[in-house]
C-alpha cells in the first residue's frame, strides 16, 4: 500500500488495516472461505483492483450500485487512451479507500478546486470495486476500433415487448460502482464523470440500493421488489469450472483482447409495484415458480432443492407451471445457459401519476450474449406471465475486457 | 443594419486563421488600388486601413517596444482592431470604432510575432495578419510580470467593454423611450453582450447586478422588478414599450455606475481566474437551460459573450499559466475553441437563430462547457502556487 498515492479517507487506515488483515486470517483458519469470500465478511474493508479479471463481477455482490453510461464526446483516439489511463489510476486510489489527486479533498492550496469531491473523506473503501465494459457503439469510425469489435457484442435484438428509452439505453462505456456504502459507490461515479468532462459525458446513471442476487455461496439470497428470493440458482464464484464454460471469454471465442473478460447485460426493468401487490400470493407464486416464504421452488422445501419439472398437481398440471420464471429462465430449457447476475433494485422517487418509478436494474455477465442472455430473454419475453407486471424500459449491452494488472489500464489491449 | 460579415469564422478564433490571412491579404490587395496606403518610413505610427473586408497595414515590422498604430475605419461597419500574441491573448485593442472615424492604439510589444485583427461588424475571427516585432526589449517576462501584464491586460479588455456596454445600453434605452419595439428588440441582445462579457466585474459592485439583470424568479418579495428583463418581457410578450420609459432610464442611470466603477476596479490574478470560472458557472446553469432570456430566446448572445469574457481573462493570464503548466494551457485552448464550435449550428448572421433547443440539443451543450469549466476551475490553483 506504501507505493499507493494518495491520501488515506481514515487516519487510522494503516492500523485498521492490519486489524482486518489478522481478523480475516483467523476467520479464514475456521471457515476454509476463499480470499474473495473472505471479502464479503468484512463490509469494510477494500477488494484488490488488480488481478486477471476485473472485480467487480464475481466479487461478492455488495448492497449498493452506482452505474453509468458515458458517450464519449472526443473525437480523438488518443484523448480517449489518455481518459482511460487517468480513469484506472483513480479506481486503484478510490477502491483502495484513498481520494484521487495529488492533495485529495481537503489538503489541496485554498485557491483552487478540491481534486477529490469530499463526500468520502471518513468512509471506509467500503468493498469499492469499478468495472468497466466497451458499448457497440464505441466499434464505430471514430475511433479506428471496428475491426476490433468482437462478434458476441451484437446489438440486442428487439424483444417482444420492449419498451426501451434511447436515454436510458446504449451508451459507449459502462462503468459499475459497487460498494457496501452508498455514498461510496456515488462517489466513484462522480468523480470518474468530473476527469471525464470534455472527453466523455454521462448518457444515463443509476443507483440501486439492495442486491437482487448473491454471487457466492457465503452469502444469503436477498428479495427483489416483488419480496421474492432472487437468485437462488445464480453463478457462483465457487464453481470455478462452471465460470470458465459460462462466465469468461476463452481464448478459442476471441477476441484476443476479450480473453478473460465478459460481457454485461443491463436492463431496466421497471416493475408495476401497485399491480404486483394486488395479487393473491398463490397467483404470485405461481407466477415465479417458487415459494415466497422459502424461496424454495414450489413442492420443495428448501430454497436450494433441485426444481423437480416434472412434478404434477392434484389436477394433472405441472407443480412448476410451463410458463412460470423458473420454468422458463432455466439452463435446462435454455440449452445449459447460465447467466451470472448481480442487479440490483431500484426505487427513483415516483412518476406522475404516483406510482412508485421502482423496479430492477438488471445486470448479468456471460461469455457470450448470443447463447445466453438474447435466447434466454427471448423465450422469457415471448412466454413469462411476470411480463404482466414488468416492462423493460433500458437497455445496454458491453464488452468488459479482462483484468487489469499494474502499470496497464482498461482497454490497453484493445488500443494496442 | 447589422448583416452578415464577410469573416465570420467557423471553427472561432485561433485555429484557421491562416485562410483568413490568405482571403484579408487578396481583400488588401484589391482594396489597395482604390487607398493606397500611407506613405511609411518604418518609424513612426503604423497606419491601419480598415474596411468591410480589408485590414491594411502600412508595414508589418515595428520596433519593440511602444508603437502606434493609427486606425482608420473607410468600411461600413463598426470595426475594431486587436493586437494579439499567441492563443489571441489580447495585446491592446481599439472597439468600436464608427465607420470614418479614426482611433489610435498605443501598445507596449516586446520582441516576437503577433498578428494584427481587424474585426468588421465587431465578430468573428476578424481580418488577420502577421505582425513582426524586433529589437532589445525582452521577449520573456518573470512569473510576477506576467501576472502583474496580466491584470493590466484585463483591466483593458474591461474598460473597454464598460465603454461599449454604456454606448449600446445608451441606444437601447432610447430605442426604447421612442418606441421603436423593432429596434430595441434589434440592441436587446447586442448591449447585453457587453454585460455579459464583465459580468462577474458588475456583479462585485453588490446590488446594481439585481437591478440591472434580475429574472423575474430572483426578485426579493417586496421589491420591483427592474432591469434589461423587465423590459425583455414587455418587448417580446406584449411587443410594445408602453410603461417602460422609467425602467429604461433607471437601466441606464445603474449601467452607468457599474461602468464608471468597472473603469477603475483593480483586479487581483485570482479574481481573474476565478471570473473566468464564474462565467462559465452562468453559462452552464443559466445559458444553457435557457433561462436566462426566456422571452426573447436571445441567451445565445450571452453564451457565447460569457466564454468570450472567460477567455479574454484566460488570455491575459496566458504566459503567466504558460511557465507554470503549459498542458493546461493546450487543454484551455483546445476547449475553447471545441465552445466556440458548437455554437456554430446556431449562428445566424452576426448573432443566433432564436435558442429553442431540444434536450439533446443543451445536453450536448452543456458536455461541451462542462469539458472546458472543469480546466479553467483548475487555473486559479495554478497561479496560487508558490
Amino acid at each position: 500500500m506504501s507505493d499507493r498515492k494518495g491520501i488515506s479517507r481514515r487516519g487510522l487506515f494503516g492500523a485498521a488495516g492490519a486489524a482486518v488483515a489478522t481478523g480475516v486470517a483467523g476467520y479464514a483458519a475456521h471457515s476454509a472461505l476463499t480470499g474473495e469470500e473472505s471479502q464479503a465478511a468484512d463490509n469494510n474493508g477494500p477488494v484488490e483492483f488488480h488481478g486477471p479479471h476485473q472485480a467487480g463481477i464475481t466479487t461478492p455482490v455488495q448492497d449498493r450500485l452506482h452505474f453509468a453510461a458515458f458517450d464519449v464526446t472526443t473525437t480523438k483516439r488518443d484523448d480517449l487512451i489518455a481518459l482511460l489511463k487517468e480513469w484506472t489510476a483513480a479506481a486503484a486510489l478510490l477502491t483502495a479507500g484513498r481520494d484521487i489527486g495529488q492533495y485529495g479533498a481537503v489538503n489541496g492550496p485554498g485557491e483552487a478546486p478540491p481534486e477529490d469531491t469530499g463526500e468520502a473523506v471518513g468512509l471506509p473503501p467500503a468493498r469499492l470495486t469499478i468495472t468497466v465494459g466497451f458499448g457497440p457503439s464505441l466499434f464505430d469510425k471514430r475511433f479506428g476500433l471496428a475491426s476490433k469489435r468482437p462478434k458476441a457484442l451484437v446489438d440486442l435484438p428487439h424483444f417482444i415487448g420492449d419498451d426501451l428509452d434511447p436515454a436510458r439505453s446504449g451508451g459507449d462505456i459502462a462503468v459499475q460502482a459497487c460498494s457496501d456504502d452508498p455514498q461510496v459507490a456515488v462517489h466513484a461515479i462522480r468523480n470518474l464523470a468530473r476527469i471525464g468532462f470534455g472527453r466523455v459525458a454521462v448518457r444515463y446513471s443509476q443507483l440501486g440500493f439492495g442486491r437482487t442476487s448473491s454471487t457466492s455461496r457465503a452469502q444469503a439470497t436477498p428479495r427483489n421488489l416483488f419480496g421474492f428470493k432472487d437468485g437462488t440458482n445464480n453463478l457462483k464464484l465457487e464453481e470455478a469450472d462452471k465460470l470458465e464454460q459460462q462466465l469468461w471469454v476463452q481464448p478459442e471465442d476471441g477476441p484476443e483482447w476479450m480473453v478473460g473478460g465478459a460481457y454485461l447485460v443491463s436492463r431496466r426493468i421497471r416493475m408495476n409495484i401497485e399491480i404486483w401487490d394486488r395479487t393473491s400470493l398463490g397467483e404470485q407464486e405461481t407466477i415465479i415458480g417458487r415459494g415466497k416464504g422459502t424461496g424454495a421452488p414450489l413442492g420443495k422445501a428448501d430454497e436450494f432443492d433441485a426444481i423437480d419439472f416434472t412434478a404434477k398437481n392434484s389436477d394433472g398440471d405441472p407443480r412448476v407451471p410451463m410458463d412460470s420464471h423458473v420454468r422458463l429462465a432455466h439452463p435446462q430449457f435454455n440449452n445449459g445457459a447460465e447467466l451470472l447476475r448481480r442487479g440490483y433494485n431500484f426505487v427513483d422517487g415516483s412518476d406522475g401519476l404516483g406510482r412508485l418509478d421502482a423496479g430492477l436494474f438488471f445486470l448479468a455477465y456471460q461469455r457470450d450474449p448470443r447463447k445466453q442472455f438474447i435466447p434466454v430473454q427471448n423465450q422469457l419475453a415471448k412466454s413469462d406471465t411476470m411480463n404482466e407486471y414488468i416492462h423493460h424500459v433500458g437497455s445496454g449491452i458491453f464488452a468488459c475486457p479482462a483484468g487489469v494488472t499494474p502499470g496497464s489500464y482498461w482497454g490497453e489491449k484493445l488500443f494496442a | 443594419m447589422r448583416t452578415t460579415p464577410v469573416f465570420v469564422g467557423t471553427a472561432r478564433r485561433v485555429s484557421i486563421f491562416g485562410t483568413v490571412v490568405v482571403i484579408g491579404l487578396a481583400a488588401l490587395t484589391a482594396c489597395a488600388k482604390d487607398e493606397p496606403a500611407a506613405k511609411d518610413d518604418g518609424t513612426g505610427p503604423v497606419s491601419v486601413k480598415a474596411s468591410d473586408s480589408g485590414c491594411d497595414l502600412s508595414r508589418r515590422d515595428v520596433k519593440s517596444g511602444t508603437s502606434t498604430f493609427s486606425v482608420t475605419n473607410g468600411g461600413s461597419k463598426v470595426t475594431e482592431f486587436y493586437v494579439y500574441a499567441d492563443g489571441d491573448r489580447v495585446m491592446g485593442e481599439v472597439e468600436n470604432i464608427g465607420p470614418g472615424l479614426k482611433r489610435d492604439l498605443i501598445v507596449e510589444l516586446p520582441t516576437g510575432k503577433y498578428q494584427a485583427v481587424c474585426k468588421p461588424g465587431m465578430v468573428g475571427d476578424g481580418i488577420r495578419g502577421d505582425l513582426n516585432v524586433a529589437g532589445d526589449a525582452p521577449a520573456q517576462v518573470d512569473t510576477d510580470t506576467a501576472l502583474k501584464q496580466a491584470t493590466e491586460s484585463y483591466q483593458r479588455y474591461v474598460n473597454s467593454q464598460a465603454v461599449a456596454l454604456e454606448q449600446k445600453t445608451t441606444e437601447f434605452v432610447t430605442a426604447v423611450k421612442a418606441g421603436d419595439v423593432a429596434k430595441a428588440k434589434e440592441l436587446f441582445p447586442v448591449s447585453r453582450t457587453y454585460w455579459e462579457r464583465i459580468e462577474p466585474v458588475a456583479e462585485s459592485f453588490g446590488d446594481l447586478d439585481p437591478k440591472i439583470d434580475a429574472r423575474v424568479n430572483d426578485v426579493e418579495p417586496g421589491t420591483e422588478w427592474t432591469g434589461y428583463h423587465r423590459i425583455e418581457q414587455a418587448l417580446w410578450v406584449s411587443n410594445s414599450t408602453k410603461g417602460m420609459e422609467k425602467y429604461a432610464d433607471l437601466l441606464l442611470t445603474d449601467v452607468k455606475t457599474v461602468v464608471a466603477k468597472a473603469k477603475v476596479v483593480k483586479l487581483t490574478p485570482l479574481q481573474l481566474a476565478n471570473g473566468a470560472k464564474e462565467l462559465l458557472d452562468e453559462v452552464a446553469t443559466g445559458k444553457v437551460t435557457g433561462e436566462e432570456d426566456r422571452y426573447s430566446h436571445t441567451d445565445l448572445w450571452d453564451f457565447e459573450a460569457n466564454v468570450e469574457g472567460s477567455q479574454a481573462a484566460i488570455q491575459a493570464l496566458r504566459p503567466a499559466l504558460q511557465k507554470r503548466d503549459a498542458a493546461l494551457v493546450t487543454q484551455l485552448d483546445a476547449q475553447f475553441k471545441a465552445v466556440f464550435a458548437s455554437l456554430d449550428k446556431y449562428r445566424d448572421g452576426d448573432g443566433f437563430k432564436p435558442y429553442t433547443a431540444t434536450e439533446a440539443e443543451k445536453k450536448a451543450l452543456g458536455a461541451v462547457v462542462d469539458g472546458l469549466a472543469e480546466p479553467v476551475s483548475k487555473v486559479a490553483g495554478v497561479l496560487a502556487k508558490k
